[in-house]
């Protein structure tokens, strides 16, 4: 797999250059537009739900489609610290999910703290996974790390063959993947009756939509089993957003303005009014806040009079604070929509 | 340089409603239906689109088919076969039509 954006150098590492590229696209109107046309304008949080922190950049794979810009020469790591802030500012709450991502969240030393915290506190915790880490010999026992706390895993798995799958997350990622969900299958993950959540996360490979959730489920449901005994509870499909290396994917393969002109074309206000922003706040490694993780890659950070940091932070002014947006926001709102618990309508 | 193709007309394909609108909706009505999950998926209707594309070898077709097929989740590998049978298909026509030329040879042949 290649160098991260960063340390090749590439203008689109820094979120000046996304934004720019993503403010001159010529094949859609601006984002707010079609919000204003759908009447959803400005669009505003509806509470928290989902407390999502993002615990660095720092990640044993560097998928071409990756948005964090995330590899193992990042070092962007949330410190202990910071950590308690989150554990904390959440303590204040009854916010029910606490949605763990990185980067690889699992290879950051203050990971299992804070999954033991969260749990403490009676919290459903997803840990996004990407499946190979669980195979790092130092991990041997993150799997049943991950069981004993009855923690979600919701791992990426964009095809069902090693082609794709390698194609976007790097040479024999597929094979390591399924011994991984096999592993995890061994534990009672993704069985009926554990109650042990295995969930997949389904992005295209390549400048394109990904299928409608429930036909995609039931393709992947059969083949993986039919092929490797694998077993799951739901299917994800995630739009890849254009920004950080995907964005560098669309421009250098000559797909971006067509890219961006079929997700405006897509504009579901349906789904629109359904974003994830709404309901979910983010927290970057630094404990800096953002309506998602995808505007805490951009740097875009919460609209004024909403808290800014971790260390500030009040359920009042952030449960109905107005969303921060821009034309990336299209990957979200194109045809069934597009979050991190996948299809929105 | 000119051609009688050009990509960006296929954006274009709407503008046939305004010599007729009436049969536009009609069509594309039709069009619709055809296309919604019944007892074939969505995405083994795609599948044999695309075969139809390559046989009828509509470039608007392909272009846009080739990309349904990927968002309703076929891979390189299926989508292939469906142009092997679009490929068969117009091969057979071809060869079974020798069958006439025998019957014609038979009948002229000593």
């Amino acid at each position: 797999m290649g160098l991260t954006l960063l340390s090749r150098r590439d203008p689109l590492a820094s979120s000046e250059g996304q934004l720019k590229r993503l403010a001159a696209a010529k094949a859609c109107p601006p984002f707010q537009e079609k919000l204003v046309a759908a009447g959803i304008d400005p669009l505003h949080a509806t509470g928290i739900t989902v407390f999502q922190i993002n615990v660095g950049k720092f990640c044993n794979q560097s998928c071409r489609h990756c948005h964090v810009d995330a590899g193992p020469e990042r070092t962007e790591q949330m410190t202990r610290e910071t950590a308690e802030l989150c554990i904390r500012a959440l303590s204040q709450t009854d916010i029910p999910t606490v949605d763990i991502t990185g980067g690889a969240p699992e290879l950051n030393p203050n990971f299992r703290w804070l999954v033991e915290q969260a749990r403490a506190l009676e919290r459903h915790v997803i840990d996004r996974c990407n499946l190979t880490v669980l195979l790092l010999k130092p991990q041997a026992d993150l799997a049943g790390f991950l069981a004993r706390n009855r923690v979600e895993v919701v791992a990426s798995l964009p095809y069902f063959l090693s082609a794709q799958t390698d194609a976007q997350r790097g040479d024999g990622v597929f094979e390591k993947s399924i011994l991984a969900m096999q592993m995890l299958n061994g534990l009672g993950y993704g069985v009926d009756g554990s109650g042990l959540a295995l969930n997949l996360v389904h992005n295209p490979v390549g400048a394109f939509l990904p299928a409608k959730q429930d036909a995609a489920e039931s393709q992947f449901r059969r083949e993986l089993s039919r092929r490797h005994g694998v077993t799951f509870n739901h299917l994800y499909t995630i739009t890849n957003m254009p920004i950080s290396r995907f964005l560098d994917f669309l421009i250098e393969s000559g797909n971006y303005e067509s890219y961006m002109e079929r997700l405006a074309n897509a504009f579901n206000p349906t789904a629109a009014a359904g974003v994830m922003c709404r309901y979910t706040l983010s927290v970057g490694w630094e404990g800096t806040l953002y309506d998602c993780d995808f505007n805490q890659m951009l740097d875009m950070p919460l609209a004024d009079g909403a808290p800014r940091h971790i260390r500030d932070f009040d359920t009042a002014k952030l449960n109905t604070r107005r969303i921060v947006t821009a034309n990336h926001c299209y990957g979200c709102t194109a045809g069934s929509g597009s979050s991190c618990g996948g299809a929105v309508s | 340089m000119e051609t009688y193709y050009h990509p960006h007309d296929l954006s274009k394909f709407a503008e046939m409603g305004k010599g007729n609108k009436e049969l536009w909706e009609k069509f594309i009505g039709y069009y619709d239906a055809v296309f919604a999950e019944g007892a074939l998926s969505e995405r083994e209707k795609a599948l044999i689109a695309l075969g139809v594309a390559h046989a009828v070898q509509c470039p608007y077709c392909i272009d846009a088919y080739s990309q349904n097929c990927l968002e309703k989740g076929s891979n390189v590998e299926e989508m292939t076969e469906a142009v092997h049978v679009a490929c068969a298909i117009r091969g057979g026509s071809s060869l079974v039509h020798g069958v006439q030329m025998r019957n014609v040879v038979d009948k002229l042949s000593m």
